[in-house]
């Protein structure tokens, strides 16, 4: 368990490493370094930039040297939280970013709450009562929020709210609860205000893990050990509750770590369209400018939010499943 | 025989089971009838497909999705006075549920996957307890570690707290025996319990319920392909083919003297110390079970029997005989049975 | 025949039972897919939508890029059967518009005018065009023969949604289907490679696999979209986000080919088709292929709909296609914004055309799935 354990941790380490250099080429792919742009800036309000002074101003950011030296300074400084300088916030990425961090993070945690509090019931009760009406309605709703994509959702929604409750679901907070102090009330609002996102990023997600919930534990009903605790006389709920659902869940558990990545892989797209002042619009606003320290600060952070997510799934699995546990 | 053996524990008549096949029924077992008698040891015998799982299955009412008991009644009655048919007690409910693994307990051919990989032994033995009788968690336990005592494993209290997966495949079955009988049940139903083990475990296996069968002075009915198991466990023997059950009697009368072709076919293809010295060869079976999708008419065992009287075999079911109790359903079976 | 009260034994139903015994592999499936209602007709629908890339000049209503100044951001028109009178017409018809300005926000809006009522026909003449770009005609699935029709109403521009629906249907699938097909070749070779020379070269594409699975890809396509330069042609971009999108899908591929691969190599007859002398050729094509073939055939149909998903949302974002070519996500950019969805809710129909198509092809995965493994239970 030590060995599977260390060696996972190694594992991530490495990941972590390989994901900084995807985020850093990222970064130098985009045309012009940041002293170009600094100049073009500049010469947009009129002052002189000569062809010396972008010359020493690379010198004195580095850009001079080779990448492998540029690549270690941004990788040291990401690991102290300092990834540059944003031209188009004209603020330090770092500081952009951990403004908005907290609320990509509870709509990440909130929407895989959700996930499961709703897919794991209705996995279950899909495969005992299979063929039945619910299971149907249920498979229905399932297909649907697989083909729906996240954005035309939340457009939907927008749409609707916009239309008929004449309330606006962009932002986390009725303009009343900005600034006031935190109260109860206050945490009511900021629930509310989360629905609609948790709800249009959970949704294919829920029918995805719903489906394979359905899946495993019809699978595990067919198994031996069904028949034989079956053969000892318990009951179809003592017996669905202690075994098949304890069984499936641990593939259920295990793939939490994709579950995070698909969250936060959906999650720029649906802070974008419903104008949440989280990292979504920020990553992608970054993309369309082509601010690009920002934007591979952004996916460097992404990337290493899953990895530790996957990192923490293996770690439950070994808990729920003893046969990793006595590796 | 002991006199004992006269009172019935499990009485089948004329079992049916179908399956269905896209709406339409077919029937894999027909007509099925044996019982059981008290402290008794029956052994179905057949090839795979032959029906004999499925008769198995059917008797504690556990057939899968597909499968229905569509005709006979399953007699089931105990010392205590206990008395019912299974078949009316229906697949689900308590009163049925309350009969497994308390009065009838069941032993598979898989002790790799009978157990639930991620739940230790002794909650799983333990548990057997607690469903069927008002006992404590403790006390249950207690009955568990004594129960893997007697079943012949070592360290009985530590391994109650082990996985499944720490065990070989015959300390598994050893458990799976425990499971099965701990609430002491009147009737064991072991399906092919050693087919997956080596021979030396085998005969371990076997020893084992013998001397577990006298202790608890329970029936078994033993399902098994393999007629050597027989000779050593079964007071007598019942033969199906095809879903039939062609012949059954004493294990004496039957090895002695098998009436039914394709029960000597049977033994004919047992090897035997000595049969190469006397220049004997064993003799396969021509041809192969019917599917049960096209059973042939008339006696099922025709297309291959070697005795055959055509077109009568094929005309209708061939008349069942009975001398002291050795049952043949064969054309031939009221003279063979006379000789 | 036995003498059970089954009425198995009657000649009419016995004809009916099926022999899963005797049938080949193929027939299983077969008989499994027919099973699965949902991906028939799923089949049905990408049927439908095939037709539709190929034939969109006939189906639509008049050239995508025409403008109808006379109907600009205008409502559905919805085919009518029952006039206001309450008199029946057996040719449906839509109701004339006129337009109006809205007093309050000063804006132009259409009214429907109950006096004037433009019939419908099928199969009727309209504007000329050159079918797959030679075969010249002049007819159109529907249309009016006076007034014009705009079945999902027009965009800000004047611009028929439904035409240019029809119309996009040939960039959708066509990206997802060379998409898959990239991702198929991708998939196959990089997987067949590992499984086949196994080893050193094994373990680093499966590493990759897992690298790759364990980071958000969606993010990562939206950069590299983001950095492919302004001003390439739409046709180089269009390619350039063919290529991007296809990246995603031949991790699973990959994956299933190496672990059948690898199983199947092992299997007893193959080994017992190898002991009887068959070729390297033969053991490939007539035992190794066929037993996990439909294995890759599922995966691939499950690479659709994440591939058409992707290209909506990246389109929809303006980090994908771009006009002049029309694409259903390049057409919802038009709905980016909370205003333009308030004022004309209907630029989201060109989404219900993404549903319908990523439904069939999940649908049609299903029964598939279903169908791959015909020896399964149920």
């Amino acid at each position: 368990m030590i060995r599977f354990l260390s060696r996972r941790l190694a594992y991530m380490a490495l990941t972590l490493l390989l994901v900084s250099l995807v985020s850093f080429v990222i970064i130098q792919a985009a045309p012009g370094d940041y002293a170009e742009i600094f100049a073009a800036q500049k010469a947009a309000t009129g002052a002189i930039i000569t062809l010396a002074d972008i010359e020493a101003m690379r010198i004195e950011l580095g850009l001079d040297q080779p990448w492998y030296v540029q690549y270690g300074r941004w990788l040291a400084g990401a690991l102290h939280g300092d990834f540059g300088y944003s031209w188009a916030w004209r603020r330090p990425v770092g500081e952009v970013i951990a403004e908005r961090m907290p609320l990509t993070l509870t709509i990440a945690f909130a929407t895989l709450i959700f996930m499961y509090a709703v897919s794991i019931p209705v996995g279950i009760y899909s495969a005992v009562r299979r063929y039945s009406f619910g299971d149907y309605a249920f498979s229905i709703a399932g297909y649907l929020g697989l083909a729906i994509p996240n954005f035309l959702l939340a457009l939907v929604l927008l749409y609707i709210s916009q239309q008929y409750f004449h309330q606006s679901v962009g932002g986390l907070f009725s303009p009343g609860y900005e600034n006031a102090a935190w109260s109860w009330a206050k945490v009511q609002d900021l629930l509310a205000h989360l629905i609609v996102p948790v709800v249009v990023l959970g949704t294919s997600g829920t029918a995805f893990l719903t489906r394979a919930m359905r899946a495993a534990v019809l699978d595990e009903l067919n198994k031996m050990y069904v028949l034989s605790a079956r053969a000892s006389g318990l009951s179809p709920m003592q017996l669905l509750l202690r075994y098949p659902v304890r069984m499936a869940l641990n593939p259920i558990a295990s793939t939490l770590g994709w579950r995070l990545t698909y969250v936060i892989s959906g999650a720029p797209i649906v802070g974008y369209v419903l104008a949440l002042p989280d990292t979504g619009p920020l990553f992608l606003n970054a993309l369309l400018n082509q601010d690009m320290l920002l934007a591979g600060a952004l996916i460097f952070i992404f990337c290493a939010l899953t990895i530790i997510g996957t990192f923490v799934s293996d770690l439950l699995l070994v808990l729920l499943d003893p046969r990793i546990r006595l590796e | 025989m002991s006199a004992l053996a006269e009172i019935p524990v499990l009485s089948v008549n004329q079992l049916s089971i179908a399956v269905d096949n896209d709406g339409t029924p077919v029937p894999i077992t027909d007509d099925v009838s044996f019982t059981i008698g008290r402290g008794e040891v029956l052994a179905l015998v057949g090839e795979s497909g032959s029906g004999k799982s499925v008769t198995a299955l059917a008797l504690m009412q556990l057939l899968g999705a597909g499968l229905r008991i569509a005709r006979g009644e399953i007699v089931f009655e105990t010392h205590d006075g206990f008395r019912t048919d299974v078949v009316r007690l229906g697949a689900k409910g308590k009163a049925i549920e309350a009969l497994r693994g308390a009065r009838m307990g069941m032993i598979f051919q898989e002790p790799m996957s009978s157990f639930s990989p991620i739940h230790t032994i002794g909650a799983q033995i333990a548990e057997v307890v607690q469903v069927h009788e008002k006992v404590g968690r403790a006390a249950a336990r207690a009955r568990a570690a004594e129960l893997l005592g007697k079943v012949g494993i070592p360290d009985p209290v530590g391994a109650l707290d082990r996985y499944p997966t720490e065990f070989s495949g015959g300390m598994r079955q050893r458990a799976m025996i425990a499971r099965a009988l701990i609430c002491k049940p009147s009737l064991l139903i072991a399906d092919e319990p050693t087919t997956a083990l080596d021979v030396t475990i085998q005969g371990q296996i076997l020893q084992l319920l013998r001397s577990l069968k006298r202790e608890f002075g329970m029936s078994i009915l033993f399902i098994t392909h393999d007629l050597g198991i027989v000779a050593q466990m079964a007071d007598r023997v019942a033969i199906m083919y095809s879903g039939r059950i062609v012949e059954s009697g004493p294990v004496r009368d039957i090895f002695r003297h098998p009436v039914h072709p394709y029960t000597r076919a049977l033994l004919d293809a047992v090897p035997r110390l000595g049969d190469i010295d006397r220049g004997r060869r064993i003799q396969p079976i021509a041809g192969a079970m019917p599917n049960i999708f096209d059973a042939p008419s008339g006696c099922r065992f025709h297309p291959r029997c070697p005795v055959r009287d055509m077109p009568r075999c094929a005309e209708k079911l061939p008349p069942r005989a009975e001398v002291e109790k050795h049952f043949v359903e064969c054309i031939h079976g009221e003279r063979e049975l006379a000789k | 025949m036995s003498v059970i009260d089954v009425p198995a034994a009657t000649t009419k139903s016995r004809r009916k039972i099926r022999r899963p015994d005797l049938a080949s592999q193929w027939q299983l499936m077969w008989w499994k897919f027919k099973r699965h209602r949902l991906a028939l007709f799923g089949i049905v629908v990408l049927g439908l939508f095939l037709v539709m890339a190929l034939f969109a000049e006939a189906i639509g209503i008049g050239p995508p890029g025409q403008r109808d100044t006379a109907y600009v951001a205008g409502p559905p028109m919805l085919p009518q059967l029952i006039d206001a009178e309450g008199k029946f017409h057996l040719r449906p018809f839509v109701y004339g518009v006129k337009p109006v300005r809205d007093k309050v926000s000063l804006r132009m809006t259409y009214q429907v005018d109950t006096a004037q009522i433009w019939e419908l026909g099928l199969f009727v003449k309209g504007a000329p065009y050159r079918l797959f770009g030679v075969v010249p005609g002049d007819i159109h699935l529907f249309g009016t023969d006076k007034g014009f029709i705009h079945l999902f109403g027009t965009d800000f521009t004047g611009l028929d949604i439904y035409t240019r629906s029809v119309h996009a249907t040939r960039a959708s699938l066509g990206v997802a289907v060379v998409g898959v097909l990239v991702s198929f070749i991708l998939g196959a070779a990089i997987g067949g490679a590992a499984g086949y020379f196994g080893g050193l070269l094994d373990d680093l594409v499966m590493r990759i696999i897992e690298f790759i699975r364990s980071i958000p890809t969606l993010p990562l396509w939206l950069a590299l979209a983001a950095l492919l330069p302004r001003d390439w042609s739409p046709l180089a971009t269009y390619l350039a986000i063919t290529v991007i999108l296809s990246l995603l899908g031949w991790t699973w591929l990959a994956r299933t080919v190496r672990s059948k691969l690898l199983a199947t190599r092992q299997e007893d007859f193959v080994l017992a088709a190898r002991l009887s002398g068959c070729s390297d050729t033969r053991i490939i094509t007539r035992h190794l292929l066929p037993s996990f073939l439909s294995y890759l055939i599922v995966d691939t149909s499950v690479a659709f709909p994440e591939i058409l998903l992707a290209e909506t949302s990246l389109s929809f974002l303006g980090l994908g296609l771009r006009e002049p070519v029309e694409s259903w996500g390049v057409l919802l950019f038009a709905a980016q914004s909370i205003r333009s969805i308030d004022q004309a809710p209907w630029l989201m129909i060109p989404g219900a055309f993404v549903i319908v198509a990523v439904l069939a092809f999940n649908f049609v995965g299903d029964g598939l799935r279903d169908a791959a493994d015909p020896y399964s239970r149920s």
